[in-house]
């Protein structure tokens, strides 16, 4: 260990200050690699509590409280004429029945201003229940029937837990009389949690209650199946040409940096394009899937035309040179032969490109679909909202109902994405050859 | 008759064509004495097909699109003198009545009578129009078909001359993506044009105030300072500023772990989780934003005794850069890939740690891929939309503290264009004239990026 001496090794001094310096070279290491782990775990963190917190906070407004009352479903109060006409049905007030039967079930409360806050425990809609039964069944008049009615969403809010009972009285949406009741209600066993049959199947409404998503999904489904008839052949056609046809000269090459640069341009730019174009010049109507649809064609073009391009990159040359041997002409090479063999490929970028558009909702907002949609659209020129659009609306309602129930469609959100990408994965898994 | 059954009958014509040509083929072929084709028989379907389809679907779309000039041209020809004289503007809205009571939309106010005879007279021209539409057609592709049908002879090279179709229409479909550009472009730029005609481009450039609401209720359009956009580009610099001091160390640090330190098993299930990240809808980030991350910043500023706004810069541009951190790191992860293993494996040689080597040769090795990659990103934050609509504030404040609200360029386009809007006063305009900025900034941003990787690339391959 004499280094200084030895005519190949470092002189000592030198071999001194490496070791010497090693430890803290060591040390620098450690924390350098331990960075690295902490901003992988940073990023993956924060997944993790993302969904963590949309699950705790969306999973309850799948069920919904209904309250149990006794409904005399009185005909002297529906149909005093007795003639049982659909219209005298339709119009009757069951919304006094349900107001009969709370005062029956709480006979102490007198005072008006009491009875308006008994009454509000009580959906708005609840009514509407009664009478389709009545509607569908009018022999049922007369009887007395239990229901389970649609709570309040307030009360809804304090079922699950929602609202502080502790808070002051002015600062909380329930006065304490009116916990005081949904406590007895429940001590009978009166109050439970149902599945929120709503949520799945209606549209936008003012009551969060009765607040759903069916009809914002089904204007998605009528976008993203615009979308997919436009972008699927364009997308397809372009990356055929470019890659199997177009001579290499600069306006080919303009048109790819064109396309790069497509994919990079922020989404609201394409709204305002959907606004000039679609909507002044072309006078499509405003809030219609159909325009929502060809904004996110022009959208997800790009994208398409990327994958398509690098699944026909993938399919060797030998393949096209076999067939042009045999004589295929430039065209049938192309049709018999190679798209067919970069059509999964093809097919898993268009998927992806579709999820992407499906989670899109600023061009959208350019266009008008922002607006409060109860129905359901039925074709794709109706007025129309979005799934991601009906989550930012929600998000900003100040109604703390909704804020279950923004979670929770973004969790359906979520859902569809996964679905759609675990499609693309298997479909790649299954059908991707290496050659 | 409507357009949509039209196209049908159009279909079905064209079906007809390709099963005749085909048909007219193969009959040739199989006759006595048999003649010898220089296509297959497809082709010749297809190739009369073609030429049953294309033109009349030229004159169908010239149709549909001359169509409502000439309507509205006759019906108000027919209209009274006294409404005739109206200005455009008021005769555009009373033609819009007109064509409301035609669709059966709702319709404010009981219609004059004059309205209502210009709505029957609408509704019988259109009526009219669609038959003619159908008869022209159907003429036309009957004619076209039997042209293109005595055309197929064994001579007749129909391969190629359907083969040169379908590659047009694949031209054709290439140029789609160049003329969206150019829409996009043109659009844009010309409400911006209009826009500047009302508010001079210095003043929105460099102006120091930006209140659009007041230059409308005033009805004084461009007074001095109420469209200066500087507060705009200074609050998208600042969210997206802290976005990046997120995104860009945090997505490069777990590029390096990801390619340098993990195993195959750890980068097998955390480069896709964090992939992840980038799949997630921006709405959500935004919802994120809005009702978890600026309220707890909020409660954690109170706690300390700093005033930290509700609508914080801080909570957008945090949420922004968790956004972007997958943007950062899938790119530089594949910009460190490409560095040569030589590379390394000389500065071990020479007895370096594995972190002296990353941060002495790789990284200055992959630097212009990953300073790419930071713009591309720096673009993305520019140009996102939702996490500020929804979590950052509207009132244009100057300022650079963080805890402050202040707005951004997109958010005042959407809040500009959302709702009631009128296409002639400048508040909607602006919205252009700031979309023309933002698209022209992420363009130029895009190119330099895209220019800087590729040459990157080419440097080691």
């Amino acid at each position: 260990m004499n280094g200084g001496d030895t005519p190949n090794g470092p002189p000592q001094p030198t071999r001194a200050r490496v070791a010497e310096g090693l430890a803290r070279r060591y040390r620098r290491e450690r924390r350098f690699r331990l960075l690295g782990l902490a901003a992988l775990l940073f990023g993956l963190g924060f997944l993790a509590v993302f969904f963590v917190t949309l699950i705790a906070n969306g999973h309850t407004a799948f069920v919904q409280t209904r309250i149990l009352l006794d409904i005399e479903l009185d005909a002297e109060r529906i149909d005093p004429d007795g003639r049982r006409e659909p219209i005298a049905l339709e119009t009757a007030n069951y919304q006094q029945l349900i107001r009969d039967a709370l005062h029956r079930r709480f006979p102490d409360v007198t005072e008006r201003r009491d009875v308006r806050e008994l009454y509000a425990l009580i959906s708005p809609a609840a009514d509407l229940e009664i009478r389709r039964l009545v509607l569908d069944d009018p022999a049922v008049i007369g009887q007395t029937r239990s229901f389970w009615l649609l709570a309040d969403d307030d009360v809804d809010m304090l079922v699950k837990g929602r609202i502080d009972r502790d808070a002051p009285e002015a600062g909380r949406r329930l006065s304490d009389r009116q916990i005081r009741w949904v406590d007895t209600l429940a001590a009978d066993g009166r109050v439970e949690l149902k599945l929120n049959r709503y949520f799945f199947t209606s549209g936008d409404s003012r009551d969060p209650e009765l607040a759903g998503i069916w009809s914002a999904t089904v204007g998605s489904f009528f976008m993203l199946l615009v979308t997919l008839l436009l972008s699927f052949p364009l997308g397809v056609a372009t990356a055929v040409y470019l890659e199997e046809f177009a001579p290499r000269n600069r306006w080919t090459d303009l048109i790819e940096v064109n396309i790069n640069n497509l994919a990079a341009v922020p989404s609201i730019v394409f709204g305002l394009l959907g606004l000039a174009l679609f909507i002044n010049i072309f006078g499509l109507p405003r809030s219609a899937p159909l325009v929502g649809g060809l904004v996110l064609t022009l959208m997800t073009l790009p994208v398409i035309i990327i994958a398509s391009r690098a699944a026909l990159k993938a399919v060797p040359p030998s393949i096209r040179e076999a067939a042009l041997g045999v004589g295929a002409s430039k065209m049938q090479v192309v049709l018999h032969h190679v798209l067919p063999l970069a059509l999964p490929g093809m097919l898993t970028g268009t998927i992806i490109g579709m999820a992407r558009a499906l989670g899109e909702s600023a061009p959208l907002l350019m266009i008008g679909m922002v607006a409060f949609i109860v129905d359901v659209p039925e074709s794709p020129l109706d007025p129309s909202s979005a799934l991601p659009v009906q989550i930012f609306l929600w998000a900003d309602s100040p109604e703390r109902a909704f804020v279950e129930r923004t979670s929770a469609a973004i969790l359906v959100l979520l859902a569809f994405l996964v679905l759609m990408n675990g499609a693309a994965i298997l479909l790649r898994r299954r059908f991707e050859r290496r050659w | 008759m409507s357009a949509s059954t039209v196209l049908i009958v159009l279909l079905g014509l064209t079906a007809l064509a390709y099963a005749a040509g085909r048909q007219r083929a193969i009959a040739g072929a199989s006759a006595t004495p048999a003649r010898t084709y220089h296509s297959l028989p497809g082709y010749y379907g297809g190739y009369v097909a073609l030429w049953c389809l294309l033109p009349t679907l030229a004159l169908f779309a010239i149709w549909i699109a001359v169509e409502p000039i000439v309507l509205k041209a006759a019906v108000i020809d027919a209209l009274p003198e006294a409404l005739k004289a109206l200005p455009d503007a008021e005769l555009g809205l009373l033609y819009n009545d007109v064509r409301n009571l035609v669709e059966g939309n709702v319709v404010f106010g009981e219609p004059q009578p004059a309205i209502v005879e210009a709505a029957e007279r609408y509704a019988r021209l259109r009526s009219v129009s669609r038959y003619l539409l159908a008869a022209t057609v159907v003429v036309a592709g009957i004619a076209a078909l039997a042209f293109a049908y005595r055309r197929v002879r064994p001579e007749m090279r129909a391969r190629n001359q359907v083969e040169k179709a379908i590659e047009y229409m694949l031209v054709a479909a290439s140029l789609v993506a160049i003329l969206t550009t150019i829409g996009i472009f043109l659009s844009v730029l010309f409400e911006a044009l209009r826009f500047f005609r009302l508010v001079s481009p210095i003043d929105f450039l460099f102006g120091l105030e930006w209140s659009p609401q007041t230059a409308i209720r005033e009805d004084q359009v461009g007074s001095s300072g109420a469209f200066g956009a500087i507060p705009l580009f200074a609050g998208t610099l600042l969210i997206s500023g802290i976005a990046m001091l997120v995104a860009a160390p945090v997505g490069l640090m777990s590029a390096i772990y990801l390619s340098e330190y993990a195993g195959p098993r750890v980068r097998a299930y955390a480069k896709p989780l964090l992939e992840l990240l980038a799949g997630i809808p921006t709405v959500v980030y935004g919802y994120f934003a809005a009702l978890w991350v600026g309220p707890m910043l909020r409660r954690f500023g109170d706690a300390v005794g700093l005033e930290v706004a509700s609508e914080s810069a801080l909570g957008a541009g945090l949420v922004m850069g968790i956004m972007i951190i997958p943007f950062v790191s899938s790119l530089s992860d594949d910009v460190i890939n490409a560095v040569p293993q030589a590379l390394r494996d000389g500065s071990y040689g020479l007895g370096a740690t594995r972190s002296e080597t990353i941060r002495h040769v790789v990284l200055p090795a992959a630097l212009p891929g990953i300073v790419g990659a930071l713009l591309l990103a720096v673009s993305r934050a520019i140009g996102e939309t939702m996490i500020v609509v929804m979590a950052a504030g509207l009132a244009a404040n100057l300022t650079a503290n963080p805890f402050d609200a202040v707005t951004t360029v997109t958010v005042q386009i959407v809040t500009l264009l959302v709702g009631d809007q009128e296409f002639d006063s400048a508040k909607t305009l602006a919205a252009f004239a700031l979309g023309l900025v933002l698209f022209l900034v992420t363009l130029l941003l895009n190119v330099i990026a895209l220019k800087v990787v590729r040459r990157y690339r080419e440097q080691y391959e």
